[in-house]
C-alpha cells in the first residue's frame, strides 16, 4: 500500500491536509456528534473549509497551470469547464440523495414539540419550484454550499490562471480588490427562498486565487517571510488569541473577560464573506504547518500519512461521498440510537468508508494504467490530480 | 490508524465538557442544566424594580409554534403557564402574570413589528422572545436577521420592558437540514451587545439529550414528552430571572 502514494513531483502535503479537511468536514456534517468537538473549527476562528479551498486552488492551477503551458489555453480552459460540470452534476447527485432523506424524516416525524421545525417540509409542498431553484443552485439545503461554490469558482478559472501566469501579482491584486469590493457594496448571489450564497463566491475566490498563486511561484516568493521568526511569533500568538476566544463561545461565563470594544470589533465573524479573521486564522495555520512539517517529511510516506493522503488525491469523490456519509449517519442516528457510543461508532465508520473507497479508487486507476498524481499522456487526469476545485 | 485521533479528540471533548461547571438542578423534573447556560452577567433592573417596589411582574412571551402546545391541555402545559407557576411559587408575595403573543411561522421582522402594539397593550416588566427558528428555516439573511432583531430589542428597552431572547429548540432530527449556526450567533451577539439575558434553549436541550434526561429523537404523536420538556423550560427561565434580577436571597427574606 506504501507504494500506492504517489510522489512523482507532488507535494504530499496537500494530499495529507486535503484528506484531512475531507474528515473534519465529514464529521461537522454529522449533527449532534460529538466527535466533532475535536475538529479544528472549535479552537479558532477558521475551519476545514479554509484548507479545502485553499488547496484546491493551489491543485488546480498546479495541474491546469502545466497544462496550459504545454497544450494552451484553450485546452486547459476545456478541461476547467469539463471539471466544473462533473462537480454540477455531481451536486444534483447529491442533492437526490438529500430528497430522500427528507422526505422519509418528514413523514416519520410527527412529534408535537416540533411544531416549528415542521415547517423545513414546506418546500416539499412545491417541487415545481424548489427542484427547478436547485438545478440553478439557488435553493441549496444546508451542507450542501460548498459545491456550488466550486463551480463558481471553476468558471471563472481560466482567464484567472491565465492572468496568473502572465501577471501573477496583478492577478492576486485582482483577487483582492473584489474581496474589497464585495464587502464594501454586500455583493453576493441571491438564494431560494431568500438571503445569499452562504459561501459567498465573490469573497471566497479571494483564498482559492490565493491558493492558486502560492502554486504558480508566490509560495517561493514568499518563503523567506514565512520562515522568519517575527512571523512564527506573530502566527502563534493570533492562534493562541483566537483559541482563548473560541473557548468563551463554549464556556460562556468567561466571556465575561472579553473586553466590550474587543467584541464590537470582531463579532460577528462573519463565514459567508469570508472573514478576515478567518483568513488570518488560515493564514497563521499554514505559517505553523509549513513550518514543521516539511516537504520532505518522512511520516508523510508512511503508513501513517497513507489514509488521508489517499482521501486527498480523490477529493471530489470523496468529499460527495462524505457529505452523503452525514447523511447516512444522521439517519442511522435518528433511527438507531444518538447516544454518545453511536456518535463516536458512525463517525469511525464514516472515514474508514472514505479510506476505502479512496483506496479502491486508486486501485482502479492503477488497474488501467495510470497513476494517481500523474497524468496519462492522452488526456490530463484532473480527477486524481487533485485538479478540481 | 485514525483510532489514536478519534480517541485524542474525544479526551479533547471530554475535557471541555469538563470544564462545564457546577450544575443547578431544577426541582421536580429530572432536567438538570449546568450553571453556565443559565447564569450571566446581563441584569434585569426593571423586573428587579417591579417586583421589589410593585410586588407585580407582568411577563410577555411573544414566539411562534415552539412557545405553544396543541391539545386541549396545551395551554397550562405549554412553557408560558410553567414559568408562571413557578414564579408565583418561588415569590409568593409577587402578583405574577404571564401573557403570551404567539404566532405560528412568523419571522424575528414578523415578530419584531408587533412589539410596540405589545407595550401599549400589555405593559410589560419583561418581554421573552423567542425566535430564530423559521428565520433558520426560510435561510433568511442573517444580517436582515439581526437587525429585526436589534430593531424589536431597541424598541422594548425604550418602552421601559426588560428582554430576554429564546433561541431555537434542539431537534436532533431535523439537524442535519437546517443550519442553526448563523442565527444562533447572531442572537449571542445581539444579546452581547444590548446586555440582555439570552436563554440558550438549544444549548439546554442538547445537553438534555446528550445526557439522556429526554430522548429528543423519539417521534410520537403524545404530548407527554413536550409536556415535560416545557415544564423544565419553564422553571429554567424562573431560575434565569430570579438569577438576573437579584431576586433570590433578598426576595426570600423580604417574602416572609
Amino acid at each position: 500500500m506504501h507504494a500506492a502514494v504517489v510522489t512523482s513531483g507532488r507535494d504530499l502535503r496537500l494530499d495529507l491536509f486535503r484528506g484531512i479537511a475531507l474528515w473534519l468536514i465529514f464529521l461537522d456534517h454529522i449533527p449532534s456528534n460529538l466527535v466533532a468537538w475535536g475538529t479544528i473549527r472549535n479552537y479558532g476562528f477558521s475551519d476545514a473549509t479554509e484548507i479545502f479551498v485553499f488547496v484546491s486552488g493551489y491543485t488546480a492551477a498546479f495541474v491546469y497551470g502545466k497544462e496550459r503551458r504545454e497544450r494552451g489555453f484553450i485546452i486547459a480552459g476545456a478541461h476547467i469547464l469539463r471539471r466544473a460540470w462533473q462537480i454540477y452534476v455531481a451536486h444534483v447527485f447529491l442533492f437526490a440523495i438529500y430528497l430522500a432523506e427528507i422526505s422519509y424524516v418528514a413523514t416519520s416525524f410527527e412529534n408535537p414539540l416540533y411544531a416549528d421545525e415542521m415547517n423545513i417540509l414546506d418546500f416539499l409542498k412545491q417541487p415545481d419550484v424548489t427542484i427547478v431553484q436547485a438545478l440553478l443552485l439557488k435553493f441549496k439545503p444546508s451542507n450542501m454550499d460548498i459545491l456550488p461554490l466550486y463551480i463558481i469558482l471553476l468558471l471563472l478559472f481560466p482567464p484567472i490562471l491565465w492572468l496568473l501566469q502572465f501577471r501573477s501579482s496583478l492577478a492576486l491584486g485582482a483577487s483582492v480588490l473584489l474581496y474589497v469590493l464585495t464587502w464594501h457594496f454586500n455583493w453576493n448571489m441571491p438564494s431560494y427562498p431568500s438571503g445569499h450564497w452562504y459561501f459567498n463566491p465573490f469573497a471566497w475566490q479571494l483564498l482559492f486565487v490565493f491558493g492558486a498563486w502560492c502554486a504558480l511561484g508566490g509560495a517561493q516568493r514568499l518563503s523567506t517571510v514565512v520562515q522568519s521568526p517575527v512571523t512564527l511569533a506573530i502566527a502563534a500568538a493570533y492562534l493562541l488569541f483566537a483559541f482563548v476566544i473560541s473557548l468563551t463561545w463554549y464556556l460562556p461565563g468567561m466571556s465575561q473577560y472579553v473586553p466590550h470594544w474587543l467584541e464590537e470589533l470582531i463579532y460577528p465573524i462573519d463565514k459567508v464573506n469570508l472573514d478576515v479573521l478567518r483568513f488570518a486564522h488560515f493564514l497563521a495555520l499554514a505559517v505553523l504547518t509549513v513550518r514543521f512539517v516539511p516537504r520532505d517529511w518522512p511520516l508523510l510516506k508512511s503508513w501513517w500519512a497513507w489514509p488521508p493522503i489517499v482521501c486527498g488525491q480523490h477529493s471530489l469523490e470523496i468529499f460527495c461521498l462524505g457529505v452523503f456519509l452525514s447523511f447516512a449517519a444522521h439517519f442511522a442516528m435518528v433511527e438507531v440510537s444518538g447516544a454518545v457510543w453511536m456518535q463516536f461508532l458512525v463517525s469511525g465508520l464514516g472515514i474508514l468508508v472514505m479510506v476505502a473507497v479512496a483506496g479502491l479508487l486508486t486501485w482502479y486507476k492503477r488497474a488501467e494504467g495510470r497513476s494517481p498524481g500523474s497524468r496519462s499522456r492522452k488526456t490530463p487526469d484532473a480527477d486524481l490530480a487533485g485538479g478540481e476545485a | 490508524m485514525k483510532t489514536p485521533v478519534a480517541a485524542t479528540l474525544a479526551g479533547l471533548a471530554v475535557a471541555l465538557l469538563a470544564l462545564g461547571g457546577t450544575v443547578v438542578a431544577a426541582e421536580g423534573q429530572k432536567c438538570e442544566i449546568p450553571g453556565y447556560l443559565l447564569s450571566g452577567s446581563n441584569e434585569l433592573k426593571h423586573v428587579a424594580e417591579a417586583v421589589t417596589k410593585d410586588r407585580r411582574l407582568t411577563i410577555a412571551v411573544v414566539g411562534t409554534g415552539s412557545s405553544i402546545l396543541a391539545g386541549p391541555d396545551g395551554p397550562r402545559s405549554a412553557y408560558p403557564a410553567r414559568l408562571e407557576a413557578a414564579l408565583k411559587q418561588r415569590l409568593p408575595s409577587v402578583a405574577v402574570k404571564v401573557v403570551t403573543l404567539v404566532r405560528t411561522r412568523m419571522s424575528a421582522e414578523d415578530l419584531a413589528q408587533g412589539m410596540a402594539k405589545l407595550l401599549v397593550d400589555e405593559k410589560p416588566d419583561l418581554v421573552i422572545w423567542q425566535t430564530g427558528t423559521l428565520d433558520a428555516i426560510r435561510r433568511i439573511e442573517p444580517d436582515d436577521f439581526r437587525a429585526a432583531l436589534d430593531e424589536g430589542v431597541e424598541t422594548l428597552h425604550k418602552g421601559g420592558a426588560d428582554v430576554i431572547l429564546m433561541n431555537m429548540q434542539y431537534s436532533p432530527r431535523t439537524d442535519i437540514m437546517v443550519a442553526l449556526g448563523p442565527y444562533a450567533d447572531n442572537m449571542r451577539v445581539v444579546a452581547q451587545q444590548h446586555e440582555i439575558p439570552l436563554f440558550d434553549r438549544l444549548a439546554i436541550m442538547r445537553h438534555w439529550s446528550d445526557t439522556g434526561a429526554f430522548d429528543l429523537y423519539a417521534a410520537g404523536k403524545d404530548n407527554v414528552l413536550a409536556q415535560r420538556v416545557h415544564d423544565c423550560i419553564g422553571r429554567a427561565i424562573a431560575s434565569m430571572i430570579i438569577d438576573a434580577a437579584h431576586l433570590g436571597p433578598v426576595e426570600s427574606k423580604a417574602g416572609q
